[in-house]
């Protein structure tokens, strides 16, 4: 095992896969608390579409995916949030109306360009090669910003989460710290999905905190265990993706499924005997 | 005061900022920030399931005057133990919030209301749900808030026996301002007569405190933007409080 482990982390490309793929991890969970809260879940699947269609257009255009991705996610993000702020029901609507249409813009671009010459499952199921040197600095950088936001603005998060009118009536701007929550689950969603793949990506931000809802039942309570979950799933997921030469987005989905039922199993024993 | 319908709940709205007037203005006092005003909302739009525990709502209280630092304080927390064994609601400060039966959670709303209110106490039918040992206990405990703390109160509230004994001044709306003034001229009007049956002297409400229902909130647009209630909502120092109470609307 140990044996293993080390052969794992001798590969450059692995290393830096797995250091991005723990730090997306790990916010993508803190996040995903509130988004799940809020209702907001869908909003992270959209995003990833909009991401998936922005790196398409930048293959396509020779431009740097990163680059072109970040500010179309975040503008895309900020879309999203004014229109499920709106109303309820058409706000779902929008969001597959965006999603998908960014879906079909990628799909094209890639298919009537000529001479490019790239496998369009890797950006919707993701590939553990896409982590490049400079991403892996980028990378780093952005995911400690979105941790140390996040870690200062935490009782606010969680009080705009809670009661969103209370919180605006005594002098809380809600709006900005929705509008925070909603940039920094962009550059979360830019930063993770070409590992993950853009139709997978939203898994990291919806399972950890559903999975630890089960157990824990102070809003602390659940960020910490989603960030233990969330790191603990992705390891995991990592190594067994290596060792059984399987695509790593999908099996760290299948661990977080895995300790998804874990937990739900457990609570339900708990609950029997207590 | 006012039947159900009557704007109550709208004007609390427009008090506390979270809704434009349609019509009109609401001025406040220059030293009243939000930061300084606690609320109880009529029906909080908490889901059953979130998982926050008693004590954490309780702190949120505390999250306006925090202003830009980002972590309580031991006198936030100090704060928060003090409002919720006020209500008593010590023992339940690890619980799970949406586990608790609804006048728990009213008592834990309540503590929160008053960990805000620095100036301001808002609060819309502070007694519904509530038990009647502690329908009883709220009276006193708002009216201490009231003098120790010199925090302006408004309540909103069906309890007219309550409001005539504590309050210092009565709204009464109906979609318009019936009456406003002292509680004795309240009951010298007779606005209040059709409202919860005949309350003079000697007689009982028609309803049993507190037992009145939760009524639906008011129509958008309904609230009497310009009365004189909404702009005497100002500093708690020059409200007339004359036996310790606040405005009961």
């Amino acid at each position: 095992m140990l044996e293993t482990l080390l052969a794992l982390l001798s590969y450059p490309f692995l290393l830096r896969a797995l250091v991005v793929g723990l730090l997306v991890s790990l916010t993508a969970s803190l996040l995903g608390v509130s988004l799940v809260l809020k209702r907001y879940a869908m909003i992270g699947d959209g995003l990833a579409h909009v991401g998936f269609g922005a790196l398409a257009i930048a293959t396509v255009l020779h431009a740097a995916p990163l680059a072109v991705a970040l500010p179309v996610v975040v503008l895309a993000a900020f879309l999203l949030l004014r229109v499920s702020e709106r109303s309820q029901i058409k706000g779902d609507a929008a969001i597959a109306l965006i999603s998908t249409g960014a879906l079909a813009v990628g799909v094209t671009a890639v298919s009537v360009s000529p001479g490019v010459n790239i496998d369009i499952t890797n950006y919707l199921f993701g590939s553990i090669l896409a982590t490049s040197q400079s991403d892996l600095m980028l990378s780093i950088v952005l995911a400690v910003v979105v941790l140390v936001l996040f870690v200062l603005c935490y009782h606010k998060i969680m009080a705009v989460t809670f009661d969103e009118t209370f919180a605006r009536a005594t002098g809380v701007n809600a709006g900005f710290y929705n509008a925070l929550l909603a940039l920094l689950t962009a550059v979360t969603i830019v930063l993770g999905m070409r590992m993950m793949g853009a139709l997978l990506i939203s898994s990291l931000l919806i399972f950890p905190a559903l999975t630890s809802m089960r157990l824990a039942r102070s809003f602390r309570g659940v960020t910490l265990c989603a960030a233990s979950v969330a790191v603990l799933c992705f390891a995991v997921g990592a190594s067994c993706s290596y060792l059984g030469d399987l695509p790593t987005g999908s099996t760290v989905v299948l661990v977080n499924i895995a300790a998804f039922l874990l937990f739900w199993t457990i609570r339900t024993l708990w609950r029997r005997t207590s | 005061m006012g039947p159900n319908g009557s704007g109550k709940s709208t004007l609390v709205r427009g008090l506390l900022r979270l809704m434009p007037p349609s019509a009109g203005q609401l001025s406040f006092a220059s030293d009243l920030k939000p930061c300084q005003v606690g609320y109880l909302p009529q029906q909080a739009a908490i889901s059953r399931g979130f998982p926050a525990s008693v004590r954490e709502v309780a702190l949120s209280g505390r999250l306006g005057r925090r202003g830009l630092k980002p972590f309580y304080s031991r006198a936030d927390r100090a704060a928060a133990e003090e409002c919720l064994a006020l209500f008593r609601a010590a023992d339940l400060a690890r619980r799970n919030f949406g586990e608790l039966s609804g006048g728990q959670q009213q008592r834990v709303l309540l503590a929160r209301a008053l960990c805000a209110a620095e100036k301001l106490l808002i609060l819309d039918e502070p007694a519904a749900g509530l038990d009647w040992a502690l329908q009883g206990e709220l009276e006193q405990i708002i009216a201490r808030v009231n003098r120790e703390r010199d925090v302006t109160v408004v309540m909103v509230s069906h309890d007219v026996q309550s409001a005539l004994a504590n309050a210092g001044l009565i709204l009464h709306l109906d979609t318009e301002q019936r009456f406003f003034g002292t509680p004795e001229a309240y009951r010298a009007s007779g606005v209040g007569d059709g409202f919860l049956g005949c309350f003079h002297e000697g007689s009982l409400p028609a309803a049993p405190r507190g037992a009145a229902p939760r009524d639906t909130p008011a129509p958008r647009g309904a609230a009497p933007h310009d009365t004189p209630a909404a702009r005497d909502t100002h500093p708690p120092h020059d409200t007339p409080a004359p036996r310790g109470g606040g405005h009961h609307a």
